[in-house]
């Protein structure tokens, strides 16, 4: 029977893909991917938590469908700051942006 | 009429400060209508001070009044106020105000035409009234309030020629010199209140000569006797004194010989009580005293300056007051401070009208033959001098022998063969000075000098009358009657000897004797005996150089705090501000390569941020859980 601790198991497991992704992955489109993996790592917990903890209301849901809409406008920015640096510098390596620095 | 004196003897004080008040707020423009102020109000006081001095003297052993109210009041301490008139106190009055009566007529004619005459004035008269309220004190704390106004108003008439370098450091010199004693004099009283919780001279007069913890009594009684330290001059705090001749004439007459100097000798005369129950202060006091009369007689023999001749004689005779209070004989003391008022003041004020008379030459040396030109002012000068010599019958003599006789029949004898000696030295420098300055072949002074008008020359007089005749109220001719009035059953009362008045008179006309032969005669040549001893003379004539070493002492403790405190500075509070700014700026250093502009090592940071707070979330909720 696959209960509440599985679907949070496999939160945590996406969520840590995706921290691993956003801190050692080069190109910028693949960190703003791993960063879609945790908002839906968190999504999952909405909906598990909505469904096993209180099933008779719809927060839950409602906040998941929440973050993928901020998570859909996040992209479209990040996706144009991508753009626009690649236009910028040729090249999307997060290492080559270290302008900002001491 | 006691009725009324009695309880508004306060007024005797008051009246001076009355004027003091009224000529510093309103007519210091008018120096006439101020001095006339200042003079009525101290001869009003004068006058007052007699029916006084008559109600309290007209019980046989003298009558005690005492006045007192609360002035304050809290839980655990009572704060008088009041009025203490015995006959130590009376005598106190009557000197005070008749010397500062004719001071200040005196001061009429030599202070003419100064720019401060009126404030000359204030001052007197605010000097006066301290005075006075210090004799009439019945408590430590009362008294030491007045003690204090009589310093300031000492520190403002010495410097009164405040355009004068000189003047101005001789005024802050007294004045730090007397904070050194009153500093200790106030922790003695301070430790009174605490161990006794009092402060009344009579109240502790009862407790303390059967208190049985002594070893308490030696510090306090050492600590009080800072204060007459000070005040009177004693070494190791004399060097003010003879500074403080930088004041007007009048003034080093009233209060540097008179009265404030002899605050110190009334003050453990007051308090005799306290020091006679404590044998080793009273071995401080005989000794201090005694070295100051030797130290101060040795130098006096080689001033130049008549007014500082005769500020050393001051320290001398003060310690020679000092003395006699160490060795018991409380009434000797006091009867020299009085006898001594009266000459001294007489030849502080002879003194002055030489100078005024020779336009401010003070050095004897310029002076000469001065007794063709100013006949009463040589006269009452000789007159004053025999007196301090001790030469009978005059004042200084009655009073002079009983000291040496007491200190003779208490078994004292190194005491009195010092105080035979310091007779001998004081008559050979009084006498030295006047065949200086008024005999001599010198004529310098001649052509110049002439004699002081009538407001001058009175005062002179009436004194030279007070120093011959004051020494007769305890002389075995009038039955010791001072000694009836004013005395302490602590202390010695012996009994007159006709050996000790022969030797005491022999030694002084002895002296008198040398300086004749020396200064007048030039039987011995006293230019040959400065070369002969040219390495004492120098010594003494630089007053040992205790100034220096202070001085020097004083650059040590200065400037070697003045390095210590540089180096806590320097190492440690810098040390301090520039230690936090290095670890600032170290660790600024080396944490800046954190900030790489790596935007993936800002994540982790944060990341690991955020997992500290978890970690640290989850065991605050497990141990609230627990």
């Amino acid at each position: 029977m696959i209960g509440l601790p599985h679907y949070l198991l496999l939160g945590t497991i996406i969520f840590c893909i995706g921290i691993f992704g956003v801190l050692t992955r080069r190109n910028a489109v693949a960190v703003l991917m791993s960063v879609e993996l945790m908002l839906n790592a968190v999504n999952i917990n909405f909906v598990a938590a909505n469904k096993y903890i209180a099933p008779d209301s719809a927060v839950g849901q409602l906040f998941s469908v929440f973050v993928i809409v901020v998570a859909a406008a996040e992209i479209a920015v990040g996706l144009a700051l991508v753009i626009s640096i690649y236009r910028q510098r040729g090249s999307v390596d997060l290492h080559d942006f270290n302008l900002l620095k001491w | 009429m006691y009725e009324f004196i009695l309880p508004n003897a306060w007024l005797i004080a008051f009246l001076p400060f009355l004027a003091a008040a009224l000529i510093f707020l309103f007519v210091h423009r008018w120096p006439g209508i101020s001095a006339g102020l200042s003079i009525l109000s101290i001869a009003a006081a004068c006058i007052f001070s007699i029916p006084l001095a008559s109600a309290v003297f007209a019980e046989p052993g003298g009558a005690v009044f005492e006045y007192s109210m609360r002035w304050l009041q809290m839980p655990g301490l009572q704060v008088d106020m009041g009025l203490l008139l015995d006959p130590l106190t009376a005598v106190m009055l009557l000197v005070v105000t008749s010397i500062a009566t004719l001071v200040q007529i005196y001061s009429l004619g030599y202070m003419e035409g100064d720019p401060g005459f009126a404030s000359y004035y204030g001052y007197q008269s605010l000097f006066a009234a301290s005075m006075l309220g210090l004799v009439m004190a019945n408590n430590f704390g009362q008294m030491f309030v007045f003690w204090e106004l009589v310093g300031i108003c000492s520190y403002f008439l010495i410097g009164f020629w405040f355009g004068l370098d000189s003047a101005k450091n001789a005024a802050i010199k007294a004045f730090i010199t007397n904070r050194v004693g009153d500093f200790g004099f106030l922790l003695g009283i301070l430790f009174l209140q605490i161990i006794f919780g009092t402060l009344s001279f009579t109240a502790l007069a009862h407790v303390i000569p059967g208190y049985q913890n002594v070893a308490v009594l030696i510090p306090v009684a050492i600590l009080l006797f800072f204060g007459p330290m000070g005040k009177s001059a004693q070494f190791p705090l004399h060097g003010w004194l003879p500074d403080a001749m930088e004041g007007p004439t009048p003034v080093s007459a009233l209060i540097h010989a008179a009265t404030m100097v002899a605050a110190g000798v009334y003050l453990v005369a007051r308090a005799f009580f306290i020091f006679a129950s404590v044998p080793q202060a009273m071995t401080v006091i005989a000794v201090v005293g005694g070295f100051t009369a030797l130290f101060a007689a040795t130098i006096a023999i080689t001033q130049n300056d008549i007014k500082r001749i005769l500020a050393y004689s001051t320290l001398s005779q003060l310690g020679y007051m000092m003395m006699a209070m160490g060795i018991g004989a409380m009434t000797a003391g006091m009867f020299h401070l009085m006898t001594h008022a009266f000459f001294k003041s007489l030849l502080f004020l002879g003194a002055g009208s030489v100078i005024h008379a020779m336009h401010e030459e003070q050095n004897i040396w310029k002076m000469g033959n001065l007794s063709r030109k100013m006949p009463i002012t040589t006269w009452t000068f000789i007159i004053g001098a025999l007196a301090l010599s001790g030469i009978p019958p005059l004042s200084g003599f009655w009073s002079k022998d009983e000291i040496l006789l007491a200190a003779y029949s208490s078994g004292h004898i190194g005491l009195y063969v010092l105080g035979v000696v310091v007779a001998f030295m004081t008559a050979f420098y009084m006498f030295r000075l006047i065949f200086t300055a008024f005999y001599g072949s010198n004529t310098y002074g001649q052509e110049k000098a002439h004699e002081n008008r009538g407001v001058i020359t009175v005062p002179l007089v009436i004194l030279a009358v007070a120093a011959v005749l004051v020494g007769f109220v305890n002389s075995p001719l009038m039955h010791h009657v001072f000694g009836e009035y004013v005395n302490s059953p602590l202390g010695i009362h012996p009994h007159p000897s006709i050996g000790i008045m022969v030797s005491s008179s022999l030694i002084a006309g002895a002296g008198i004797l040398l300086a004749w032969l020396i200064y007048q005669k030039n039987v011995i040549s006293h230019e040959a005996l400065r070369q002969k001893f040219s390495g004492l003379y120098t010594l003494v004539q630089n007053k040992y150089y205790i100034d220096e070493i202070y001085t020097r002492l004083g650059e040590i403790l200065v400037y070697g705090g003045a390095r210590v405190m540089f180096w806590i500075d320097i190492h440690i509070v810098n040390g301090f501000v520039n230690g936090i700014a290095y670890l600032t700026g170290k660790s600024g250093d080396s944490l800046k390569y954190t900030e790489d502009g790596q935007v993936q090592s800002y994540a982790m940071y944060m990341m690991a941020g955020v997992l500290i707070l978890v970690v640290l979330g989850a065991i605050a909720v497990e141990s609230a859980v627990l």
